[in-house]
């Protein structure tokens, strides 16, 4: 039944993990950063739901579930955040000066 | 016939996540990440998880990925490129998606990964049962979530 | 009695430090403090010369030791006094003479800014003084020689508000410094050898120890010598005598002629153990003495400012005195070094006057018929310049029965003794010659500016009590030849070895004493010739180009000046310059700079940019991963 080994789902995952990695530190658009770390988290969550049905224990569901709670949570301030600096700034580039309103 | 998916999906959800992290259009990236987090949750299905599978397109895709594009649209999008060239893509991508999804829910995939499917069943007991604190825990992160965002969204009218 | 000794000192120290501490006092009080801690100081001689003198104590000398100052290994001197003939000597001469001289600085300096000060470094240096001369160890005489040091450091500069008196004072420093450092590496060599710096021990083990004119011996003796000259003004470190002459004017009476250029023959009489052992040394003592001697008279008789004359003329008779200790005669010199405290202070205090008088002028060619309108100043000069001359008139003078002594003893020494008292003889020849065109150019002749009355009591006082002195010192050991009894010799006998055994004959020395005399005469009947006429082609002749060089030379002291300038003053200052950075700093500066690199380059990875974070956290986490997974 075990066709496809544990190994190459965590390979999938470690890619999908850098790819989300080289996203954020390679673009200048905040939301283009945020977009790279909920990247990260899916393919943390893949790492922890394919351990878990090595053992075919629910506790890799379980992780998923929080991890998917989290990156709700997450997403909803951050953009807020977004949205404000936005409306501060008038642009999303991270590495510019921080012009005071 | 398991592992040919698998590694079908993985590749279709490599492929989209390069793609969203290339793109200049904040949509097109949104729409390509859709794909994969579509191609993850077959992968989910396949690894026995359907509950998980499930929740990822109910809650990842359809909740998460949707409040981006709001924000986007709020913010404007940069260009709107309506070329026929970016359809090639995510039809692509999502064509493939699509087969390997009516193949796996016909059920005649097997689970290529573990021991076997976890059911629901098994996932809400556990959730509730020796993971509850954390389950109140994350219900008090999304509580915050949700405050904070209000407060933080709000138009500075009674801020002054 | 013992507590008379270690008071002489004690009391000029404690009025320096009242003078010091409490400098808004009232003018009078500080010169009441100052004068009377040092006339104190001379009852307590006094009183401790008539213990001696009435009841002496055993072995001629009486010590006391105060307390233990090191005691580390081996290694312990102590603070300890001793009274013998010669300590008794010198004290009774800086005591006496330095409360003359503080009577008339308080009539001098009236008026003066930082009058307090004067008298404190005065005090200061009086107790310092006493310490070197009382000193039973060496250490204990090193913190007196190098207080007197200090003293004449801050004395010479006293008027700091010119620069001048500043690089004088500093060349007097680093000059005697030299001689320091030489008696200090002597007192290394000694505290080595003979395992201690206790006097009476050093002299006695020194005569067992070291055979005579072994190494460890004249190494001794030639770095004492060092020290000697430094502080004596001799050749080659007398440069800084004449620029001294920046101090006022008792500071030069009393410091410059009197008490502390007599150190360096204070320390070579008390130390005669030594150099005993040294005979090379001894004559190379004569051989400076003798060039010293004949360097000063000549520069003396070019010099224009009078105060010059007398500091060229100080360094010419302390050669005498190294002359006299190199030929053995340890007493003679002594009661030379007595006999020139007397009538040179006596010399500088009546300078004073007329420099006083005369707005601070100290230009001679800008003087002249003083002798009617400042009497007192002029017979008392004359008294001076008398004993300075060696012109028995009155024959109970000071100069004459020293000066007499020295040469008979110089031509009776082993060593080039006929030699040696011809060089003396043409000194004498100098001396008056330079004396008299003094004494011509300043008190005789046409007159110059009129002087304002300015000597007051306590100027006169020390003037008068030092021209008697003077008179009358002869008696101390006047010459056995004419009937008199060598007083003071006899005196020193019990604490510094008799001079040479054989003394010529009655008639060889009754010749050799008028040639002398004669000498000295013809000489001051050159020198008045010379200072009158000079008065008259000065301003109106120009003298030929080769004249006006060699003036120009003698007058700068024989080019030592330049010499020392070209040879050590320009390439250490040289060295200075280039190593402004100092290359010693570089490890120092290194560290630091390489932290501040570090630190700089640190800084620049905190640059608020939160991808460069990010980044910063995936690579740090990749290292930390990797080595988890590789170790």
């Amino acid at each position: 039944m075990t066709a496809v080994p544990l190994a190459h789902v965590l390979v999938l995952a470690g890619i999908l993990f850098v790819v989300g990695l080289v996203g954020v530190l390679a673009r200048r658009n905040l939301l283009f950063m945020l977009l790279g770390v909920e990247i990260m988290l899916n393919a943390a969550g893949l790492a922890f739901v394919a351990a878990g049905s090595r053992w075919a224990a629910a506790d890799g569901q379980v992780m998923f579930v929080f991890i998917l709670a989290m990156a709700a949570a997450e997403v909803a301030v951050g953009l807020a955040l977004v949205l404000l600096l936005y409306r501060r700034r008038g642009n999303l580039d991270p590495d510019a000066g921080g012009g005071d309103a | 016939m398991a592992g040919i998916l698998f590694y079908l999906s993985a590749a279709v959800a490599v492929a989209a996540t390069i793609m969203v992290i290339i793109q200049r259009n904040a949509v097109h990236a949104l729409l390509y990440l859709i794909v994969s987090l579509l191609a993850l949750a077959i992968i989910f299905w396949l690894l026995g998880a359907p509950f998980v599978a499930a929740l990822e397109v109910v809650v990842y895709a359809g909740a998460i990925i949707v409040l981006f594009v709001f924000v986007v649209m709020m913010i404007g999008p940069d260009t709107v490129a309506r070329a026929p060239r970016a359809w090639i893509g995510p039809v692509i991508l999502g064509t493939v998606l699509a087969m390997e999804l009516a193949y796996v829910l016909t059920g005649s995939a097997g689970h290529p990964v573990g021991e076997g499917a976890v059911q629901p069943r098994e996932v809400g007991l556990s959730l509730f049962g020796p993971y509850a604190v954390a389950a109140e825990l994350a219900a008090f992160l999304l509580l915050a979530g949700v405050v904070g965002a209000y407060h933080l969204g709000r138009r500075e009218g009674r801020e002054r | 009695m013992p507590e008379l000794i270690w008071l002489m000192p004690a009391l000029p120290f404690a009025g320096s430090l009242l003078l010091l501490f409490a400098r808004r006092f009232p003018p009078a009080l500080a010169a009441g403090i100052g004068v009377g801690a040092v006339g104190l100081s001379m009852c307590a001689a006094a009183a401790s010369c008539a213990f001696f003198l009435f009841s002496p104590p055993a072995g001629g000398s009486l010590g006391v030791t105060l307390w233990s100052w090191i005691d580390v290994g081996g290694f312990a001197p102590r603070v300890a006094f001793r009274l013998d003939a010669l300590s008794l000597t010198m004290v009774l001469v800086v005591t006496v003479v330095g409360f003359l001289i503080h009577l008339y600085s308080a009539g001098f300096m009236e008026r003066e800014e930082g009058f307090s000060r004067f008298f404190a470094a005065m005090n200061l240096f009086i107790g310092s003084m006493l310490v070197l001369v009382l000193a039973d160890d060496f250490l204990l005489l090193y913190l007196g020689w190098e207080g007197v040091g200090l003293c004449s450091y801050l004395l010479i500069g006293f008027w700091y508000g010119k620069p001048e008196n500043g690089r004088a004072a500093r060349k007097a420093f680093i000059v005697t410094r030299v001689g320091d450092a030489a008696l200090a590496i002597g007192l290394f060599l000694i505290a080595t050898e003979l395992g201690s710096l206790a006097m009476p021990e050093v002299f006695a083990r020194a005569a067992l120890v070291w055979p005579r004119g072994s190494g460890p011996a004249l190494a001794a003796a030639a770095l004492l010598l060092g020290g000697a000259i430094g502080k004596s003004v001799q050749l080659p470190l007398q440069t800084w005598l004449p620029d001294a002459m920046a101090g006022p004017t008792p500071v030069s009476a009393l410091i410059h002629a009197a008490t502390m250029v007599t150190a360096g023959v204070y320390l070579v009489a008390r130390c005669n153990a030594i150099f005993s052992l040294a005979p090379a040394v001894q004559l190379a003592l004569a051989v400076v003495g003798a060039a010293t001697l004949i360097v000063g008279g000549v520069s003396a008789a070019f010099q224009r400012n009078i105060k010059r004359v007398l500091a060229y003329s100080t360094m010419s008779q302390i050669g005498y005195m190294f002359l006299a200790l190199g030929v053995g005669s340890w007493a003679g010199a002594v009661f030379h070094l007595v006999t020139h405290a007397l009538f040179k202070s006596l010399l500088f205090l009546a300078a004073g006057a007329v420099i006083l008088a005369l707005h601070h002028e100290e230009d001679m060619r800008r003087m002249g018929g003083l002798a009617r309108r400042m009497p007192l100043a002029f017979w008392t000069f004359m008294a001076g310049a008398l004993a300075l001359c060696a012109i028995p008139v009155p024959p109970t003078i000071a100069g004459f029965a020293s000066k007499e002594a020295i040469l008979a003893q110089a031509w009776s020494s082993a060593q080039g003794g006929a030699l040696l008292w011809g060089i003396g003889v043409t000194g004498a020849f100098l001396t008056s010659l330079y004396t008299f065109r003094m004494i011509a150019l300043v008190f005789l002749g046409p007159s110059g500016p009129q002087p304002e009355k300015r000597t007051g009591a306590a100027m006169a006082i020390p003037l008068a009590v030092l021209s008697a002195a003077c008179l009358a010192a002869g008696l101390l050991g006047f010459p056995k030849v004419f009937g008199g009894r060598p007083v003071l010799l006899d005196f020193l006998g019990s604490a510094l070895p008799s001079g040479i055994s054989t003394e010529a004959d009655t008639r060889t020395e009754m010749v050799l004493e008028a040639a002398a005399t004669a000498v000295s005469v013809a000489g001051a009947i050159a020198g008045w010739l010379l200072g009158m006429r000079g008065r008259r082609i000065s301003g109106t002749e120009q003298p030929p180009a080769v004249l006006a060089g060699a003036r120009a030379f003698f007058a700068g002291g024989w080019g030592f000046d330049r010499v020392y300038e070209t040879l050590i003053v320009r390439p250490f200052a040289w060295l200075a310059r280039v190593n402004k950075s100092d290359a010693a700093d570089l490890l120092p500066r290194g560290i630091g700079g390489m932290s501040m690199r570090l630190s700089g380059f640190l800084r620049r990875s905190q640059n608020g940019r939160v991808r460069w974070y990010a980044a910063s956290i995936a690579v740090g986490s990749l290292i930390v991963i990797a080595l988890a997974v590789l170790l």
